[in-house]
C-alpha cells in the first residue's frame, strides 16, 4: 500500500474541490440566470474535457504549460520554478479537467431556484450578495455538493491527463491511480488489489453520504 | 407618499399609460390576461424596464428612463405579494417575514416578525415552513413579509388566484379589514373584476398595454366603453348595506335606503356593513311596481340616466339613495318603456343571481348612507 500516493491523490483532489467551488457558484450561476450571446459556445467549452480523450486533454495542457509556452514561462518566472511535473502543475490540471463536474451540477442548482424567488428576495431588500447567502446558496447546496463530491471523487480516479501533465514523481505527482498502474506493470498484483479497493471504498462512502444529505435536503423542503 | 407611474414602450411588451395612487388608496390594475399589468405591476417594484417609463413615489424618483435613475429593487421600499407567494421554502414562516426587516435586529425583529403573522391572523403558526402550510396562509404569510419593510408602496400580484373560492372570500375580508392599518398605496392586479369591484377605491383598465379606461370603481364600472376590455358582462354596482337579520328559511335581510333587500343567507351578525355587488344584466326594470312575482327585491329607484354602447343593449344606471345601480337592458325595453332621467320606477333582483362571493364585509370605507342602524 501506498501511503504517499494516497496522500498525495487525497490533496489533489482537496485542493481542486476548494478552487473549483467559487468558479463552480460563479460559471454555475452566470449560466443558470444569464442569457446571453455566446452562451452555447460558454456551454460546450466547458463540456469538452467530458468527450476528449485524457490523453488528448493531458497533452494540449503539457504544450500549453511547457517551458516555452506563455503560462509556463510566466510561472517559472513568478515562483522560479517549472510548472509541468510538479504538484502545482497537477492542481491546475485537474482544476480544468473537472469544469464540466464542477460547473455542470452547480448549474442545474441554481437553475432549480425559481425565478420568483429570487425577485422576491430583491422585493424583500436583499442585495444580491444577501440574496446569493441566504436564499439562493440554501436552495441551490444539493447542486454545488454533487458538484464538489463528483470532482473529488473523479480527481482521484483520474489517470491519464495527470500522467501526461505530472508524469510519476514520488510525493510530488504520482498518485494513486498512477501507483496502481506502476504495480500491475511490476507483477504486485496483491499491492494493486488493495489500492484498488481502498478507493473503491472510498469513492462509495462519498457518494453514499452524498445522497444522503440530497435526500434530506428532500424532505426539509418537501 | 403618493405613487405616480408613467410607462411607454413599443415591444417587447407593449405599454402606454400613466397613473397615480394616493396614500392609503387601493387602486385595481385590471385587464385581460396578457395586456400588461403585471408587467407595470414589475416596472413598479424593479424587475422589469420598459423603454420609457417614469416611477416615483412622494419625489423619490426609482426609475427615470429621461435622466438614467434606475434603483436596483432591493433599493426600492416595496411590498411585493406575488401571485404564488414566491416564499422562501427553506425559511419558516417568521424567518420568511423577519428577513425583510431591516429597520430592526436581533430578538425585536423576531418580535415584529411575530406581530406581523397576528396581523394576518396566523398566531401559532410561525414555525411551520411554506411547505406545511395551507394556500391561504401561505398567501398571508406573503402579506405579512410584504409589510414587514415599511413599503412605500404595497404591490399585490393576483393574490387570491391560487386560492379557492371559501378561503378567497376570508381573504377578502382579511385584506379589507387590514387596510385600515396601512398608509401607502396599494396598487392590486386582477382580471377578476368582482374582486376589483370588492377591494379597490379606484380602477385603471389596461387593454394591450394601453389604458383604456380610469376613475373611481363605480363610475369605470358603469362605462360601456370602459368596460369593453373586461366584457360588457362584468357592469355591475356595488351598494352599501347592513345585515338586519337571519330568516328560518335561508335568507338574509339587509337594510338599503330603498328598502329591505333579500339574499341568499350568509354568515354575518346583524349590524355588520357589507358591500353587494349587483350584476347590471340581472336588474329588471319596471315601470309599475309588479305583483304576484317571484323575484324577492323590488326596490324603488330613480333613473338617472341611459348610456348606450355599440349593441343592442342600453345601460341605465339607477339612483338608490346614495348609490347607484345598473341595469343593463335592451334599446327596445328602454324605448318601449319610455325611460327619462329623473323617472320614478322599479328595479327588480332575483336573490339568487347574488353569488356568495359578491358580497363583502365593508369594515374599511366610511358608511355609504346614514341609514337608522348603521353601525359606528
Amino acid at each position: 500500500m501506498d501511503w504517499t500516493a494516497l496522500w498525495l491523490s487525497l490533496q489533489l483532489a482537496g485542493w481542486t474541490v476548494v478552487i473549483l467551488l467559487p468558479v463552480a457558484i460563479m460559471m454555475g450561476r452566470l449560466l443558470a440566470y444569464r442569457r446571453f450571446a455566446g452562451k452555447g459556445l460558454v456551454e460546450a467549452l466547458v463540456m469538452l474535457p467530458l468527450v476528449l480523450p485524457p490523453t488528448v486533454f493531458g497533452f494540449y495542457l503539457l504544450v500549453s504549460f511547457g517551458a516555452n509556452s506563455p503560462v509556463g514561462q510566466f510561472w517559472q518566472a513568478t515562483f522560479g520554478q517549472p510548472l509541468v511535473f510538479s504538484f502545482e502543475g497537477l492542481v491546475l490540471a485537474s482544476v480544468i479537467f473537472n469544469l464540466p463536474f464542477a460547473i455542470q451540477p452547480a448549474q442545474r442548482g441554481f437553475e432549480s431556484v425559481p425565478v420568483e424567488v429570487r425577485e422576491a428576495a430583491a422585493c424583500c431588500g436583499m442585495s444580491p450578495a444577501r440574496s446569493l447567502w441566504a436564499v439562493e446558496l440554501p436552495l441551490a447546496w444539493p447542486g454545488l455538493l454533487t458538484a464538489m463530491v463528483l470532482t473529488f471523487a473523479h480527481t482521484l480516479g483520474e489517470f491519464g491527463i495527470v500522467l501526461m501533465v505530472g508524469g510519476s514523481i514520488p510525493g510530488e505527482t504520482k498518485t494513486i491511480a498512477i501507483a496502481i498502474y506502476d504495480r500491475v506493470q511490476g507483477f504486485d498484483d496483491s499491492g494493486a488489489a488493495i489500492m484498488s479497493a481502498v478507493l473503491v471504498v472510498i469513492s462509495l462512502v462519498t457518494i453514499t453520504v452524498t445522497y444522503w444529505l440530497s435526500a434530506r435536503v428532500g424532505r426539509r423542503l418537501g | 407618499m403618493t405613487l405616480e407611474v408613467m410607462a411607454r414602450a413599443d415591444g417587447p411588451i407593449p405599454l402606454d399609460l400613466a397613473f397615480r395612487v394616493e396614500p392609503g388608496e387601493l387602486l385595481a390594475l385590471v385587464g385581460p390576461s396578457g395586456s400588461g399589468k403585471t408587467t407595470v405591476l414589475r416596472t413598479i417594484a424593479g424587475l422589469w424596464q420598459p423603454a420609457q417609463a417614469r416611477v416615483t413615489v412622494q419625489g423619490k424618483v426609482w426609475l427615470d428612463s429621461a435622466t438614467g435613475v434606475a434603483m436596483p429593487a432591493h433599493r426600492r421600499r416595496v411590498g411585493v405579494v406575488f401571485q404564488n407567494y414566491a416564499l422562501f421554502p427553506h425559511k419558516t414562516a417568521a424567518q420568511n417575514v423577519a428577513c425583510a426587516i431591516d429597520h430592526l435586529e436581533g430578538g425585536a425583529r423576531r418580535d415584529e416578525a411575530l406581530r406581523l403573522l397576528d396581523l394576518v391572523n396566523l398566531q401559532g403558526l410561525s414555525a411551520r415552513k411554506p411547505a406545511e402550510l395551507s394556500g391561504g396562509q401561505q398567501q398571508r404569510v406573503a402579506v405579512a413579509r410584504a409589510l414587514a419593510r415599511r413599503p412605500d408602496a404595497l404591490l399585490l400580484d393576483e393574490p387570491f388566484s391560487a386560492v379557492d373560492r371559501a378561503t378567497r372570500e376570508k381573504l377578502y375580508a382579511e385584506i379589507i379589514a387590514l387596510r385600515a392599518h396601512l398608509a401607502m398605496p396599494v396598487v392590486l392586479v386582477t382580471h377578476d373584476m368582482t374582486e376589483a369591484q370588492l377591494l379597490a377605491d379606484r380602477m385603471v383598465v389596461i387593454d394591450a398595454g394601453r389604458m383604456v379606461a380610469t376613475g373611481a370603481t363605480g363610475s369605470v364600472m358603469s362605462d360601456p366603453k370602459a368596460l369593453h376590455a373586461m366584457g360588457i358582462r362584468e357592469a355591475a354596482a356595488m351598494v352599501g348595506a347592513v345585515v338586519r337579520g337571519h330568516d328560518a328559511d335561508g335568507m338574509t335581510e339587509l337594510q338599503t335606503p330603498a328598502g329591505p333587500l333579500w339574499l341568499p343567507r350568509f354568515d354575518a351578525a346583524p349590524d355588520t356593513r357589507v358591500r353587494v355587488r349587483i350584476m347590471a344584466h340581472e336588474v329588471i326594470v319596471s315601470r309599475a311596481r309588479p305583483e304576484g312575482l317571484s323575484a324577492q327585491n323590488i326596490l324603488a329607484v330613480k333613473v338617472i340616466d341611459l348610456r348606450a354602447g355599440d349593441g343592442p343593449a342600453v345601460m341605465v344606471r339607477l339612483a338608490l339613495g346614495q348609490d347607484i345601480i345598473l341595469a343593463r337592458i335592451t334599446r327596445r325595453a328602454a324605448n318601449q318603456l319610455a325611460l327619462e332621467p329623473g323617472d320614478q320606477v322599479h328595479a327588480i333582483l332575483k336573490s339568487m343571481s347574488v353569488a356568495r362571493d359578491h358580497i363583502a364585509t365593508d369594515t374599511h370605507s366610511p358608511p355609504r348612507y346614514e341609514g337608522d342602524k348603521t353601525v359606528s
